[in-house]
């Protein structure tokens, strides 16, 4: 946060669509001409012009992508682009995570992995070694399995149907790789049960955490009060909040 | 060269006899009606709070693009989104009780469709005892019954105004908007109906259009510009309200910096209203202003606030302004 009265302005950039990968039965990775300087579990707002504009985790810096959901009226839009289409970007917002030398437990819940992936290449670069816990409700629900294998990372998988990995929770594989020790720092990203479970095992393990929220938002730049979660707002402050002090990340 | 005094100016001020013990009031609308985040903004500096803006029946508000950061400031059109009065009640009383022992008071905000419904709507809130109410009768982004704001004529200004005094008796702040060829016409017709102070200004209609796309960036189209590029607007309509009625004015609009809230206060106005300084600055915003606009009065040897306050209402002749200083001579 700065003192500066006055920032850069954060307007709408357009962007042309270079590439469509289908990564699961519902979420799409499109990687984009613009670039956004910007690091792992900031956030950027993408707009279709007369549609709607809406939250999404950069999933990617170079090049620049993001891994869409298909969960309702705007992602249904996004999936319907094609390579060549154009899609309004403006970002990064909010507080990401932070790279840290050691071994790493990132744990992602459905499209909550969007940016792990990122994340995982930034600490791989600066010498750490990663490990993913991946959870979902089915296999077709589940995100970046084969990117995180690819980057060279332990990769742990529950599903809550049992069709891939162990049936369960994720949290379920995350509790004995915490107690067995030997974690030194875990970020996360889903569903605000999964990462409410995380902080209670984080805390009990004295495991230094991350955790990656959603809110509903409007503005994206903290003036209009709609993402507040436990008094913060996480379009602002976080979406990254580190545990046990609850404070947005040292970004 | 004059020795700074020792002790920190008095930088409170009084609002229809309510203290402030800082001239900072979070504006309506920035932070919702969340009791923690009015909180956090009390914490920060601010010396009232004020609530976001309820109406009787609650509202979605606008699609996204709803608040874009242009450069020179945001233009807005969040739509007003809130629970509505009832549910407002109860999130303003848990409000007011966590900010009195932090002695900042709360402000109430309301907005109607209609004469009588403003009457209502501020009889609902006033059961939550809030310091003051402020009467949104200037919101760009919503149109009542006739279409047009009643901060655009002094007679429905002055109706809206009858309705609420006569509904509570919790002093009651009418916030006008800049978009009106006399706001000083409009200033004297509120407070000829009991207005108890003036919140000057509102935002500035105003439009953003993508050039990619041809298409207007907001999804409402028009919206409210707020922040740095309000604030010339906003030192006019202070400066004439001031010049037209005796009650205490919230400058209000572009007060980003210690020096901005010195003119709008210089302007006339008895305390300063701060939103969109939070998008640059933070949620620190307040402390950073108080603490330059401290730093300014101690250098400068001022002892309070209304030593400054008003002093563009000075009478001033160019030809005197003009003439070079006479050396040796200090001008006080
Ligand atoms: C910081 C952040 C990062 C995100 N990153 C990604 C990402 O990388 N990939 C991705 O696919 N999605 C991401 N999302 C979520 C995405 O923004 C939403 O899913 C978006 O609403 C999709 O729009 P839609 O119109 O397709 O669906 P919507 O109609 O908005 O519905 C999506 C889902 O959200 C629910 N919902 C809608 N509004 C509310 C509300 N006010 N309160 C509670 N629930 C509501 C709906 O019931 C539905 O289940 C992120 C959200 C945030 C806040
Ligand atoms: C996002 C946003 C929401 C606002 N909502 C309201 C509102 O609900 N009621 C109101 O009276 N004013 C509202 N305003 C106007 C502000 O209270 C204030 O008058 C205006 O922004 C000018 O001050 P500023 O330049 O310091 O932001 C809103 C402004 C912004 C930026
Ligand atoms: S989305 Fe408006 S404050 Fe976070």
């Amino acid at each position: 946060m700065s003192g500066a009265p006055r920032e850069a302005a954060c307007q709408h950039v357009a962007a042309r669509i270079v590439e469509k990968t289908q990564e699961n039965a519902r979420t799409v990775m499109l990687a984009l001409d613009a670039a956004l300087e910007c690091i792992p579990g900031q956030f950027a707002m993408l707009w279709l012009p007369g549609v709607d504009e809406k939250p999404f985790s950069i999933a990617g810096a170079d090049p620049l992508s993001f891994a869409i959901s298909r969960v309702g009226p705007f992602s249904e839009r996004v999936h319907a682009l094609e390579p060549g289409d154009r899609i309004w970007i403006r970002g990064p917002f909010g507080a990401g995570f932070s790279a840290a030398p050691g071994r790493a437990l990132l744990v992602g819940g459905g499209y909550g992995a969007a940016p792990l992936a990122f994340l995982a290449r930034a600490l791989l670069a600066c010498g750490g070694k990663v490990d993913a816990a991946l959870g979902a409700r089915g296999v077709g629900d589940l995100l970046f399995v084969k990117r995180f294998r690819d980057l060279g990372a332990a990769v742990h998988v529950a599903t809550e149907d049992g069709s891939a990995g162990m049936r369960g929770r994720v949290t379920d594989v995350v509790r004995p790789l915490l107690r067995a020790g030997g974690i030194d720092r875990l970020h996360a990203c889903g569903p605000e049960a999964m990462l409410d479970a995380l902080a209670s095992l984080c805390t009990e393990t004295g495991t230094p955490a991350e955790l990656s929220y959603e809110a509903y938002m409007r503005c994206g730049v903290g003036i209009c009060g709609s993402c507040e979660h436990n008094e913060r707002l996480v379009c602002r402050d976080g979406p990254v909040f580190t545990i046990p002090t609850g404070h947005a990340s040292g970004s | 060269m004059c020795a700074l005094p020792s002790t920190s100016p008095d930088l409170s001020c009084r609002i229809a006899g309510v203290r402030l013990r800082s001239p900072l009031v979070l504006a309506s609308g920035i932070w919702g009606t969340s009791p923690s985040l009015l909180v956090r903004a009390a914490r920060s500096g601010a010396g009232a709070v004020t609530a976001k803006t309820c109406t009787p029946e609650p509202r979605r508000g606008h699609r996204n693009p709803s608040a874009v950061d242009w450069g020179h400031g945001l233009l807005n059109a969040m739509g007003l989104p809130n629970p509505g009065a009832e549910e407002e009640v109860s999130l303003l009383r848990t409000a007011a009780k966590a900010l009195a022992p932090l002695g900042v008071p709360l402000i109430a905000s309301i907005s109607a469709d209609t004469v009588k419904d403003f009457g209502a709507a501020a009889a609902l809130v006033a059961q939550a005892e809030p310091s003051l109410i402020e009467v949104n009768i200037s919101c760009p982004n919503v149109q009542a019954e006739h279409g047009e704001m009643f901060a655009s004529s002094a007679r429905s200004a002055a109706a809206v105004t009858a309705a609420v005094k006569a509904s509570t008796s919790i002093p009651c702040i009418v916030k006008l908007s800049p978009n009106v060829p006399d706001i000083a016409a409009i200033a004297r017709a509120v407070v000829a109906e009991g207005a108890d102070a003036i919140t000057a200004i509102n935002t500035m209609p105003g439009m953003l259009v993508d050039a990619e796309s041809g298409m207007p960036v907001l999804a409402n189209r028009s919206g409210g510009i707020s922040g740095a590029a309000l604030k010339p607007i906003a030192l006019r309509c202070v400066h004439e309200i001031a010049a037209a009625v005796s009650v205490p004015i919230i400058g209000t609009g572009g007060v980003l910096t210690g020096t901005d809230a010195v003119e709008m206060i210089s302007a006339g106005a008895a305390c300063v209203g701060v939103g969109t300084a939070i998008v640059g600055r933070g949620a620190e915003a307040f402390s950073f202003i108080l603490e330059e606009l401290t730093v300014w009065l101690r250098e400068r040897g001022y002892a309070s606030l209304d030593q400054i306050r008003g002093r563009t209402q000075r009478p001033c002749s160019p030809s005197v302004t003009n003439r070079p200083p006479i050396p040796g001579t200090h001008v006080s």
